[in-house]
Order: C-alpha cells, then sequence, then structure tokens
C-alpha cells in the first residue's frame, strides 16, 4: 500500500505502524459522570467496518507524524489522507 | 453409512457404487430450537456437541458459503497446548485431549498427527520464559519438555544453530502437539452432525436479525426469515460486520493473517517448529509441501488476502532459522480474515441481548481451539452457564480488567 503524506507526498506503508481506528483521537473527559463507562468504550470497542474505515498511521520511520487514513477495508483502497494534528484541532482537541 | 475397512474392500471390490454424500442438503424449516450462524469448524461442532453430546434437537447450521469455505481450510493445521495462563491453558489441554479422540469418535479420518512441537529458545529470558511456561502446562495436566540444543540438533539438524545474533539454546517440546487435515474437520463434524438430525443449510447467509423487545426470535436470510429459540452467531472473522446488525460494537477488530505452502518435498520437517527470535512456523504436510507462516499484516482489513511486507517479513524469519527452505520454490500463499481481540483471547458467551449467544475473537489461534470450542458453545447453549474450561471467556473481562493477555500486550490487538 501506498500512503501520499499530506506533506511529504507518496510513501510506502513499511514507513508506518498502525494503531487503530481514528476514534482513538476522541478520548473521553476523565471527569464526567460516567467515565469509566465511556473509558470502556474508548479503549475496548471497534466499529471495525467491512468498508470504509478511518485509522491511524503513524509515520515511524519518516517525519514521526500522525495520520488519519480513509481506506477501504474490503480493497485496500486509500481515499484520503490526513494531518492527524488537523483532525484533532477540528474537534477541539489540541492547541 | 459407517466408514471402516471392510467397507473400503467392499466398495472396491463393486466399482465404487455405494458411497452416498456424507451430509443431506436441506431446505430450511419455518424455525429451530438452535441456529447456528456460520458452518466452519467451531460452528459444525459445536451443533456436533450439541445434538450428540447434550441432546438436543432442531438445530440448524446457516453457511454464507458452502462447508469450510473459510478459516477452517485457510489456518495452518496446528494444534497444541503450550499456554501459560490459567484462563486459557485448561481450555486448550482440553481441546488438545479432544483431538486426541476425534476421529473415532467422529468415525472420519481427519489425520490427526501428533508429531510434536517445538518452541525454540534463543536467550536466557526466553529459556526462563519457556520452563515457566512448560510448568504451567505440566500443573494443567499437559505434557511438557525442556530439550537441550543436543536433543534439538538430532531431531532438526538443518537448522541454523549458530546464527550470530539468534543462536539456538534449547526448545520448549510438547510432544501431544501436532497437526490435523483441517478440511477432515469440518467434512467429519458435518457428516456426524447431519447423522444426528442437524439441518446443514449452505448459500445461505444471515442478513440481519429479528429482536424484539431485547430477545432475538430468529434471523432474517437471504432464503428468508428462519425463527430460533436460541441464535448462536460463530463467524469468527466477520464476527463485527455479522454483529453490527444487532448494533452491537464489539473488542475486536479483523486482520489477515497469511499462510504460505512450498512444493512438495522428500519428508524433512519431523514436527512443527517455532522460531523464537522472530515470528515464523513451520510444518510439513502430509503430501510434502513445508506449510509456513508468521505475523498478521498488521492493519484492520476483510479482504482474506494480505500484502508483500508481511510476505517478506515471514521468509526472512524463515530463511534465519531454515537457511535450505530457501532452495524450496513457493507454490501457494492465502490470507484468511481473523478476529483480533483487545487481549488476544477469545470470546464464548452470552450477549445482552436475549437468545442471541456469541463465539469469536479466535485471533490466529482458532483451529486448535476447535473440538473445545464447539464442546463450551454447545454447552453455553444448552445450559446457559459456561463450560468449566471456558469461564474466563467473557465480555465483561475488559469491564472487569480481567484480561487473558497471554502475551502481556495490552488492549492493542494489532500487537498480539
Amino acid at each position: 500500500m501506498i500512503i501520499h503524506h499530506p506533506l511529504l507526498g507518496p510513501r510506502d506503508a513499511q514507513e508506518f505502524t498502525f494503531l487503530g481506528a481514528a476514534t482513538l483521537i476522541e478520548r473521553p473527559d476523565w471527569q464526567a459522570e460516567d467515565a469509566q463507562e465511556q473509558f470502556h468504550d474508548y479503549l475496548h470497542l471497534r466499529d471495525n467496518p467491512a468498508g470504509e474505515h478511518r485509522e491511524l498511521w503513524f509515520h515511524e520511520t519518516g517525519d514521526r507524524s500522525w495520520l488519519v487514513v480513509t481506506r477501504n477495508t474490503l480493497t485496500h483502497e486509500i481515499t484520503n489522507v490526513e494531518m492527524a494534528r488537523d483532525v484533532a484541532r477540528q474537534k477541539g482537541r489540541s492547541k | 453409512m459407517r466408514y471402516s475397512g471392510l467397507r473400503v474392500i467392499k466398495e472396491a471390490l463393486t466399482g465404487h457404487r455405494g458411497w452416498k454424500p456424507a451430509w443431506r442438503n436441506p431446505e430450511p424449516q419455518k424455525d429451530y430450537d438452535f441456529v447456528i450462524i456460520g458452518a466452519g469448524g467451531h460452528g459444525l461442532a459445536t451443533a456436533y456437541y450439541l445434538a450428540r453430546h447434550y441432546g438436543k434437537k432442531r438445530i440448524a447450521v446457516l453457511e454464507k458459503g458452502w462447508i469450510g469455505g473459510g478459516n477452517v481450510g485457510r489456518n495452518t493445521t496446528i494444534v497444541r497446548s503450550n499456554y501459560l495462563l490459567d484462563g486459557n491453558e485448561p481450555f486448550y489441554e482440553y481441546s488438545l485431549k479432544l483431538w486426541e479422540g476425534l476421529e473415532q469418535e467422529l468415525n472420519y479420518n481427519a489425520m490427526v498427527s501428533q508429531r510434536g512441537i517445538l518452541n525454540l529458545i534463543h536467550n536466557d529470558a526466553q529459556r526462563d520464559a519457556f520452563i515457566r511456561r512448560g510448568n504451567a502446562m505440566i500443573l494443567n495436566g499437559a505434557d511438557a519438555e525442556m530439550l537441550s540444543v543436543d536433543q534439538i540438533r538430532r531431531e532438526y539438524p538443518f537448522l541454523n544453530f549458530d546464527n550470530a545474533r539468534f543462536p539456538i539454546t534449547g526448545g520448549l517440546a510438547q510432544r501431544r502437539g501436532g497437526t490435523v487435515r483441517h478440511d477432515a474437520v469440518a467434512w467429519g463434524y458435518a457428516r456426524a452432525a447431519d447423522s444426528l438430525g442437524v439441518d446443514i443449510i449452505q448459500n445461505c447467509e444471515v442478513t440481519g436479525f429479528r429482536i424484539e423487545n431485547g430477545t432475538c426470535k430468529g434471523v432474517e436470510t437471504a432464503r428468508g426469515f428462519i425463527g430460533a429459540g436460541k441464535v448462536a452467531s460463530c463467524v469468527a472473522g466477520s464476527s463485527s460486520h455479522l454483529m453490527a446488525k444487532a448494533n452491537m460494537r464489539l473488542p475486536i477488530e479483523s486482520t489477515v493473517l497469511q499462510a504460505f505452502v512450498s512444493e512438495g518435498l522428500k519428508p524433512v520437517m519431523p514436527g512443527v517448529l517455532t522460531f523464537g527470535a522472530g515470528h515464523f512456523y513451520c510444518s510439513q504436510s502430509d503430501k510434502g509441501g513445508l506449510v509456513f507462516g508468521g505475523d498478521p499484516d498488521r492493519y484492520n482489513t476483510y479482504a482474506q488476502r494480505g500484502n508483500l511486507p508481511a510476505i517478506e517479513d515471514v521468509c526472512e524469519s524463515g530463511m534465519a532459522l531454515v537457511p535450505a527452505i530457501g532452495r524450496a520454490r513457493l507454490l501457494r500463499i492465502w490470507g484468511g480474515n481473523v478476529d483480533m481481540s483487545m487481549d488476544g483471547s477469545p470470546i464464548i458467551d452470552r450477549t445482552d441481548i436475549g437468545g442471541l449467544y456469541f463465539n469469536g475473537g479466535w485471533c490466529y489461534g482458532g483451529f486448535k481451539a476447535t473440538p473445545a470450542s464447539g464442546m463450551c458453545y454447545a454447552h453455553l447453549l444448552a445450559t446457559d452457564t459456561p463450560h468449566e474450561v471456558a469461564q474466563a471467556y467473557r465480555f465483561d473481562r475488559f469491564r472487569r480488567g480481567n484480561m487473558i493477555d497471554e502475551k502481556g500486550m495490552g488492549p492493542q490487538p494489532n500487537a498480539h
């Protein structure tokens, strides 16, 4: 697989390590009433779809940035690549 | 029809006209007491034990494609019970004991071959860990034996013992481990279950669950609605995809594990061999091909095919351990979808939906578990209580913090 890095262009997927679903960006509020339940779901449950999947890849042997890659789990086709920090900022997660 | 030596001779003398199909191809009835989704090894074993050991009737097994077209036909056929943790070892040892009596029980030649499995040791820390594992195995009634380098040299003289980075310094052997002809497992269970009246319905994909007031009443299928007292999901590899139809999210990610077969060779590999410094395991099939595998492709996929980097990694590990393997040509590579659970261990449990049960999360080790998985799932379906050796395989172990993390990797499925 080739991942089109927004800054570095097309890179071999071998340069990256895979973490999992991009929902991992949305860390729950630890002070919420039901924080324990939210963290259980956040840590352990996954949608795991057969089809389009947004997921986190880490450019370990490159610029060490985190990417959000939209990839089809049936065909391995990659349709979108974003910087994870941009995605997190849009969600108000990062400054 | 019972199979026997006498029968083979009789058929040979009469032109093989007396053989009959090993199972029926029935039309689905309107409703059943038990509907098992997935006619793979685990689903067929569940149906068989439910009928044979728990005396249940009106059982159907629904299959999207054909019997054994999924992971029971896509694995590397290894059986063993060399686990460490209390939640796992009694289960896998029970499974190995069921394998030992399987062919007599099913009256089917599944080619169970206890040729032994050897886990190689390359450093002192690994030796300590394997001694501990071996002791855990013996405490749970399994067999384990530490081998010296000289003993291993006698059995596997062709290994690269003096690799500068990964010298072989010993090994943990389980003599009762080995291989089983994987397709024959599916066929044997199918034939035995069918003869007890179980309806095996192929080409019957489940497209949804009918859930009323929190209770599952049956399944919508490609061949119409089928009512059921109890519905049992048994589709490891596609568990999340199926259970999403019941609005369930699972502690599972799907990935692909590739397996490899070389051209046929004369007998060279006496047992099952695993490399301790990389991920590589190898045995030789009765047809002569070296059957081997290694790491899964570490990303989510349902594609049933992998990518080249994983193939390269497996082949490099193979070359590091068995340099001679480089002279054999690779004939076939294939991939099977696997449920990777958060802690690397399976789930056999009820769900929060009444009448709906779940069996999955087998990661890349489901084949060896087939008989025990079937027996434990049948026990759960028949009695609504977990089987003695499967008590740890609950959904709520993540919530309770009682993960069965055999490899000590934490809640990250692609690390197991």
